[in-house]
Formats: structure tokens, C-alpha cells, sequence
């Protein structure tokens, strides 16, 4: 009796022997054989990385040297910064209107609902996830050495980066769609493009919409990264500085690519939200 | 005999001004576009006739004497970006519990929390990679560390996301009988959001593992220092084994990691 009243003042779950244990041993053991295992992965690629705690400490410690450095960002370079600013935002302007473009034809194809030729959407699929994993700035280094250094290259890279991320969002939309109404349509004698164009096309516009404000943010992104290796716009000015040691201009030029990319994403995020 | 068409659906005067205002924005953004841009089509034309013959083929080729090394500097790379996400993902929990408005509480809170992790996540990889690069000297390190920042910002705004939406029931009915924030912590709140978690923390370890290829551009480490040589010597067939190992690892790490995520959620 006295056993019984202690246990109802003191509830808890360890004493409670009828409750059922949340985390039976074999649970247990194989959660902490994970956990160790990440550690364990965790030191050896530390140790391969030569990650350098010390290097970071001092590197901190001598934060005023580096401020110097980086500080005060050079203002001189303003103009120049922004005619390639200006540049970079064409580059990520025209490479997403065309993939965009493109991708309504490829996000069909890549649709299984929608595929008629399983051959053809194997195939599409194929290529479009090995597209997917290569890099924006290794697209860039190919084009720009097929096309030469400058604008042109980065456009190419920047459309066909896009166009994987747009056609693999916008083709799992496309599965996701309620296809009665494209069936009751094709039943009722309208053409494939006539049945795609009113009963397909109405139920992705918002998201398509969406989806490609949102690639033309990660557009803005990629085309400051894609300009270091030589295809035009605001990155190529960073390297450029950079590789002189100029870090004032370095720092002025980040300060604009930080500016740039928050305002861009503030204004398409408005937009998307009204969208949607 | 003409068909009954239903009636025509009638859009305020002032919806349709705001339409054509938005079209024209639209149409002046391009054609300031299309003025301004500045394309030597006659030049593009002329590299890529000579280039399109002599780089492809050495494309589709690789180097398969560079493959041993290639694979070395891939490894490299995997290393930084587990490191770099694993930190990440252990400096987003208290970001993410910040930007959480049902966490905090707190509206100043909360609006910061969201301001940090934006501000992060405007900067890209290769630009934190930069200036680490100026911090601690072009080792891997500075890979890592630029991985750990820049994952960071998504990794908390995710987090936060899931934070917001778990059932408060819960936390409140613990409080109610008198827990702790600890005690809330540790059992009303973890085990809601772990799964969502673990799932996020890999699946940007995946998206890290693809951008910290282009870290050793800068002198941060891993395959892009190969990238930037071969580019440099315009070696491509030596890119055309970069590529193939770059492509076959990812594909890998795709699916391994989207496996691993469906059997945690």
C-alpha cells in the first residue's frame, strides 16, 4: 500500500513497468551503432580534411588583421560593380525566360501520367537527372570553353542548369494533377494538345508560375558563382579582384551580391506568395 | 442557330489596369534586356565552329589515367561536405528554435532568428568559400567551414518550418501538469520533429556534396582545384573524367541518401 502511494506521487515513466518501452534494446543498440559510426566518419574525414580548429582560432584572433583587410570596402569599384551587375541579372533574366520556355514541351515528355511512349520518357528522365548532377559552375567552364569567355557561354550554362531543376519540378507537378477531367475530355473527342491545353495546363499554371520565379532566384545566385569561371557578369569581377589580392573590392563587391540577392528573393517571394 | 454561350465573367476596371501594368513591366524588363545585353554573336559563332570539334570529342573521352586521382580529390570533397553539413546541422537546431514563433513566443525573437538565417542563406557557397579562404588560408578547411555557414541558413529556415508546425497540444498538456522547459523539451517537443530532422540534415548533405565540387575553384579543397587546373590547361579530357566521376558519385549519394529518407519519415 505504502509501495503503491509513493508510485502515485512520483509518476514516471522508468518506474511504470506496465507501460510499454518506446525503445526496445535492439532499437537502442542500433541507434547508438549509428551514432557512433557518424562520429567515427565524422573524425576520419576531419582528420583527412586536415580540419584545423587552431587555424580557425587564429585566423579569428587576428580578425582585426583580416578586417583590415576586407575593411573599409573599397567604394571605387561601385560602378563598375553595378554596369556588371546589371549584367549578371540579363544573364539570369534570359536564361530563365528560355528554360521556361523549353521546359513545357521536356516536363511533358517527363510526365509518366502524360506519357504516351514509355520509351521516350525513360530517356528524358535519363537525361534530365544526369543533368541534374553536374555542378552550375562545371556547365560553365564547358560552355565557356565552346562558346569563348564572356556572356554568351554563361547564358547556355545558366539555361541548361535551370532547365533540369524546372523540368523535374514542374513534371511532378504535372503527375500530380487530377487527370478525370483530362480523361473526360479526351472521351468526349478533344484533340491531345486540346485536352493538355484546358484541363492540364489550368491546374499547374500557378505553380508553374511559382516554380519559375523561383528558378530565376536560384538564376541570379548561379550567375554570380558561374561568372568566376569566365562567363561574363558580376563574378567575373569578384575573381578578378580577388586574384589580385584586392580585398576592399572583394568585400564591396560581396556587400552588392548580398544586397542584390536578398532584395530579388523579398520581391519574388511577394510575388510568389500572391500567386499562389 | 448559334450556341448559347455562357455569360462572359466580368473583371473589375481596376483588376484589368493593374493586369496591363504588370504587362507592360514585364514587356519594358525585356526590352531593357535584349538592348542592353551585349552578345558578339559573330565571335560565338566563330569559337564555337572551332571549338565545338576539338573540345566534345575530348569531353566524351575521359583520361583514364587521372581516374585514381580524380576519385582521391572526389573522396576529399565527400569528407568536407559531411563535415561541413554534419557541423551545419548541429548550428541550425538552436537558429531554427529562434526562428520558430511558436517556440519563442516572442515576435522580436522570432524576426530576428528569420533575419540571421536569410542574410546567411543570400550569401553563395563559393562566396563564404572566398573569404575563408582570406580567414584560414586555401585548405580544405575553408571548404568546410563555408560549407557549414552556408547550410546552415537553409537548414535552419527548414527546421524552423517543421518546429512551426508540430502539435503544441502536446507541449501545452506537459506544461499544464507542471513540466519543465527541459522536460518539454526533451519529451514533447524532440520526438515530434527528429524524423523531419534527420531527414532534412541529409538531404542537404546531398546538396552539399554537389556544391562543394566547386569549393576548390577558390582554393577551398576537393575536386574543383581539379576543375580549375584542367580548365586552365584546357585539358578536356581530363574534365571529361572530373565530369564522369562527379555525375556517377552524385547519382550515388542521390540515391542512397533519398533511400535512407524514406525509411526515416
Amino acid at each position: 500500500m505504502k509501495k503503491m502511494v509513493k508510485q502515485m506521487n512520483k509518476p514516471s515513466i522508468q518506474e511504470d513497468r506496465y507501460a510499454p518501452m518506446l525503445s526496445p534494446w535492439r532499437v537502442k543498440g542500433k541507434i547508438t551503432l549509428i551514432f557512433f559510426l557518424i562520429i567515427g566518419l565524422l573524425f576520419f574525414s576531419s582528420l583527412q580534411t586536415g580540419v584545423d580548429l587552431q587555424a580557425l582560432i587564429s585566423g579569428l584572433s587576428n580578425m582585426n588583421q583580416i578586417i583590415v583587410k576586407l575593411f573599409p570596402p573599397d567604394p571605387g569599384i561601385i560602378n563598375l560593380a553595378m554596369d556588371r551587375l546589371i549584367e549578371t541579372i540579363h544573364m539570369a533574366i534570359i536564361a530563365s525566360t528560355f528554360a521556361t520556355i523549353i521546359v513545357i514541351p521536356v516536363s511533358l515528355l517527363a510526365a509518366r501520367n502524360l506519357a504516351t511512349n514509355l520509351f521516350v520518357y525513360n530517356i528524358t528522365r535519363f537525361i534530365l537527372n544526369i543533368l541534374r548532377t553536374i555542378p552550375d559552375v562545371v556547365l560553365a567552364v564547358i560552355f565557356v570553353g565552346l562558346f569563348g569567355i564572356g556572356v554568351f557561354g554563361g547564358i547556355v550554362a545558366l539555361f541548361v542548369f535551370s532547365l533540369g531543376i524546372l523540368a523535374k519540378l514542374i513534371s511532378e507537378t504535372v503527375e500530380s494533377i487530377d487527370m478525370d477531367s483530362f480523361e473526360a475530355m479526351r472521351a468526349s473527342g478533344a484533340s491531345s494538345v486540346q485536352a493538355i491545353a484546358f484541363a492540364v495546363v489550368p491546374q499547374v499554371l500557378p505553380q508553374f508560375t511559382s516554380f519559375s520565379l523561383y528558378v530565376f532566384e536560384i538564376n541570379i545566385r548561379a550567375s554570380v558563382v558561374i561568372g568566376l569561371v569566365g562567363a561574363g557578369g558580376i563574378g567575373n569581377l569578384l575573381m578578378q579582384q580577388f586574384s589580385f589580392y584586392n580585398y576592399d573590392a572583394v568585400m564591396m563587391i560581396i556587400l552588392i551580391i548580398f544586397a542584390v540577392v536578398v532584395v530579388i528573393e523579398y520581391i519574388s517571394g511577394k510575388i510568389r506568395e500572391a500567386v499562389i | 442557330m448559334a450556341l448559347e454561350q455562357p455569360p462572359k465573367k466580368q473583371i473589375p476596371t481596376s483588376k484589368r489596369i493593374k493586369r496591363i501594368a504588370i504587362a507592360l513591366a514585364v514587356l519594358a524588363m525585356y526590352i531593357w534586356t535584349f538592348v542592353s545585353i551585349d552578345i558578339d554573336f559573330a565571335r560565338v559563332i566563330e569559337r564555337a565552329s572551332a571549338n565545338f570539334s576539338r573540345v566534345l570529342p575530348r569531353l566524351f573521352s575521359p583520361n583514364w589515367d587521372m581516374a585514381g586521382e580524380v576519385v582521391e580529390m572526389m573522396i576529399e570533397t565527400i569528407f568536407i561536405a559531411y563535415v561541413g553539413s554534419l557541423a551545419a546541422a548541429i548550428l541550425a537546431i538552436p537558429l531554427g528554435f529562434l526562428a520558430a514563433h511558436n517556440i519563442t513566443n516572442s515576435k522580436i525573437l522570432t524576426t530576428i532568428g528569420k533575419w540571421i538565417l536569410s542574410a546567411v542563406r543570400a550569401f553563395p557557397e563559393i562566396i563564404l568559400a572566398i573569404l575563408f579562404v582570406v580567414v584560414v588560408g586555401p585548405t580544405p578547411f575553408a571548404g568546410i567551414l563555408a560549407i557549414a555557414i552556408g547550410s546552415t541558413g537553409m537548414l535552419g529556415k527548414l527546421y524552423s518550418e517543421v518546429l512551426e508546425s508540430i502539435d503544441m497540444n502536446i507541449v501545452e498538456a506537459m506544461k499544464a501538469n507542471g513540466s519543465n522547459g527541459l522536460q518539454i523539451m526533451f519529451h514533447g517537443i524532440f520526438p515530434q520533429i527528429i524524423p523531419e530532422f534527420l531527414s532534412y540534415a541529409i538531404y542537404r548533405f546531398e546538396v552539399d556534396v554537389r556544391a562543394s565540387t566547386i569549393l576548390g575553384y577558390v582554393g577551398a579543397g576537393g575536386i574543383g582545384t581539379m576543375i580549375f587546373f584542367a580548365q586552365s590547361s584546357r585539358n578536356w579530357s581530363d574534365m571529361g573524367m572530373i565530369l564522369l566521376v562527379i555525375i556517377v558519385v552524385v547519382t550515388i549519394i542521390d540515391y542512397t541518401s533519398s533511400y535512407i529518407r524514406k525509411r526515416i519519415v
